[in-house]
């Protein structure tokens, strides 16, 4: 028996609660599609009225797509975590023997899933509602797309261990956090926007590199090397924070026995 | 390590468990020998659930020393839980997914080979073929507790951990799933450590009884030991004896103060 096995099994008990529920297929697209409709018309407006953002068509729908790939795939490991804890299923997970970094890779494949699926969706309707590609950016697109995920499993495995440590009270940071990320990651404006003390915040930010980089190539058609190497570096340190914060509020729960009686 | 409790399932040496100022608890050692029935009884609070938890690895010990099929728990749980089975009803399966669909993923878990053989056969034995595919959050309790009585068995475990493993099932039922309890004991040699409230189960499975009383363990021995030690008919008059002493001591203690 290997770790791939129990990661798969893992993988295959979230795709059977998926299934389990059209409601929840259908609302994995839903929000992305409803957030690319609305920025789509404003974009729309703004680009009759505004000189910057008419250098590229697009611009905010592309935004729009880029910030749910780290919305999206935050909540892919936090909301999927969440069940095991409201089913009360932690106790039965760890006595069998699945570690828990094979957990933290079945939430981060399933993650990478339902980010596709949500955002995946939303992309194809911008080119039918609106005639824009964001496939256009070729493989700019991807290395955009890998840093947002990364970073969104990185504070959904932070969200995950404060939810371990605190219990579900804590769920609603689920929420919150990423919400206090978004006006520092330069999503809809550079970053120069920013108060300049805010600035070195939102430069300490991956996803601050990857947008700076989004209107790098859409409005000189320039892929920044130096942006996306920034934005890789700081996964990295970030990817291994939310790692080790967990494993931390792993061992906590195991300390207070919260495996055993975790849940709604 | 004496050479008896090299040949026993389950060592267990000073164990405690301490939260701030609680002692859930404290100092307890016992062994149980590899193929033995061993029941673990005790009131409310008395420490059971916690004892197991930490044989497990769920909890970690304050104090104390596990092992289990001959490793030790605390640094190396993983070589051997893939032989342990474990039920509790403080634990659940995911609702929304089917009693089948449960299985399966846990099969998956535990490497079980195969795996639909072995999961149609504990649905036989545990009547449960009619219920496969419904969402496991639909069932009944007592449909539930045979669910995770079959997800407890599906690696054929070498040692099983269950923690009042017949407490919401109807009498009929609770006296099937203890007679299947029996024969796959005598049947694979496992050893198994069962927390219970239940006398008349204990008195039919066991050849080893623990009593608990506030986290310490107060007695040991055979159910037939336990009666001529007491001086009692049954074991629910020896737990009553052993719950009632904490009350009288507690009473003298206070009059006294």
């Amino acid at each position: 028996m290997n770790m791939a096995a129990r990661v798969y099994a893992m993988v295959l008990r979230y795709l059977y609660l998926m299934r389990s529920s059209w409601p929840r297929l259908v609302e994995l697209a839903y929000w992305p599609t409803m957030q690319m409709i609305l920025w789509g018309f404003l974009n729309q407006f703004l680009v009759e009225q505004s000189d910057w953002v008419a250098q590229a068509a697009g611009m905010f729908i592309a935004a729009v797509l880029l910030w749910d790939v780290l919305f999206r795939a935050q909540l892919g490991v936090s909301l999927v975590f969440f069940e095991e804890m409201y089913s009360r299923n932690l106790g039965y997970l760890f006595v069998s023997p699945l570690r828990p970094y094979e957990l933290v890779s079945a939430l981060l494949l399933i993650s990478c899933l339902r980010t596709l699926i949500g955002v995946g969706t939303a992309a194809l309707l911008a080119i039918v509602f609106y005639h824009y590609s964001i496939f256009d950016m070729g493989l700019a697109l991807l290395a955009f797309f890998v840093n947002l995920m990364v970073m969104g499993w990185a504070i959904g495995l932070v969200v995950v261990a404060m939810t371990l440590r605190f219990g579900l009270g804590a769920e609603g940071l689920a929420w919150a956090v990423i919400f206090a990320v978004a006006p520092v990651s330069g999503v809809y404006y550079p970053i120069a926007t920013l108060p300049e003390w805010l600035q070195s915040v939102a430069w300490a930010l991956p996803a601050s590199h990857v947008f700076e980089g989004m209107r790098e190539v859409l409005i000189h058609g320039v892929f920044s090397s130096s942006m996306f190497m920034h934005a890789v570096l700081l996964n990295v340190l970030y990817l291994a924070m939310g790692g080790g914060l967990f494993m931390v509020a792993f061992r906590a729960a195991r300390q207070r026995g919260l495996l055993l009686h975790v849940g709604e | 390590m004496s050479g008896s409790q090299t040949s026993a399932a389950i060592v267990v040496q000073g164990l405690s468990k301490r939260y701030a100022s609680v002692t859930a608890v404290d100092s307890v050692s016992f062994s149980v020998p590899r193929g033995a029935v061993c029941g673990l009884l005790g009131g409310n609070g008395a420490g059971k659930t916690t004892t197991l938890a930490m044989l497990l690895g769920l909890l970690l010990p304050s104090a104390g020393n596990i092992s289990i099929l001959g490793e030790d728990m605390v640094r190396h749980r993983y070589r051997v839980l893939a032989r342990l089975g474990f039920t509790s009803p403080y634990v659940d399966l995911p609702q929304r997914l089917t009693v089948l669909q449960n299985l399966t993923v846990y099969a998956r878990l535990y490497g079980v080979r195969e795996r639909r053989q072995r999961i149609k056969t504990l649905a036989q034995d545990f009547d449960l073929v009619d219920f496969l595919r419904r969402p496991y959050g639909a069932l009944s309790s007592g449909q539930k507790t045979r669910v995770s009585l079959a997800k407890a068995l599906l690696p054929e475990p070498e040692v099983l951990l269950m923690d009042e493993p017949t407490a919401s099932l109807d009498p009929d039922t609770a006296d099937r799933v203890r007679t299947y309890l029996v024969d796959y004991q005598r049947r694979t040699g496992a050893t198994v450590l069962l927390a219970s409230h239940n006398m008349l189960e204990v008195e039919r499975l066991c050849q080893q009884v623990l009593m608990l009383k506030q986290g310490r363990l107060v007695d040991e021995g055979s159910p037939q030991e336990l009666l001529r030690r007491h001086g009692r008919e049954t074991l629910e008059q020896v737990f009553l004896d052993i719950a009632r002493q904490a009350d009288t001591d507690a009473d003298a203690e206070a009059v006294t103060a």
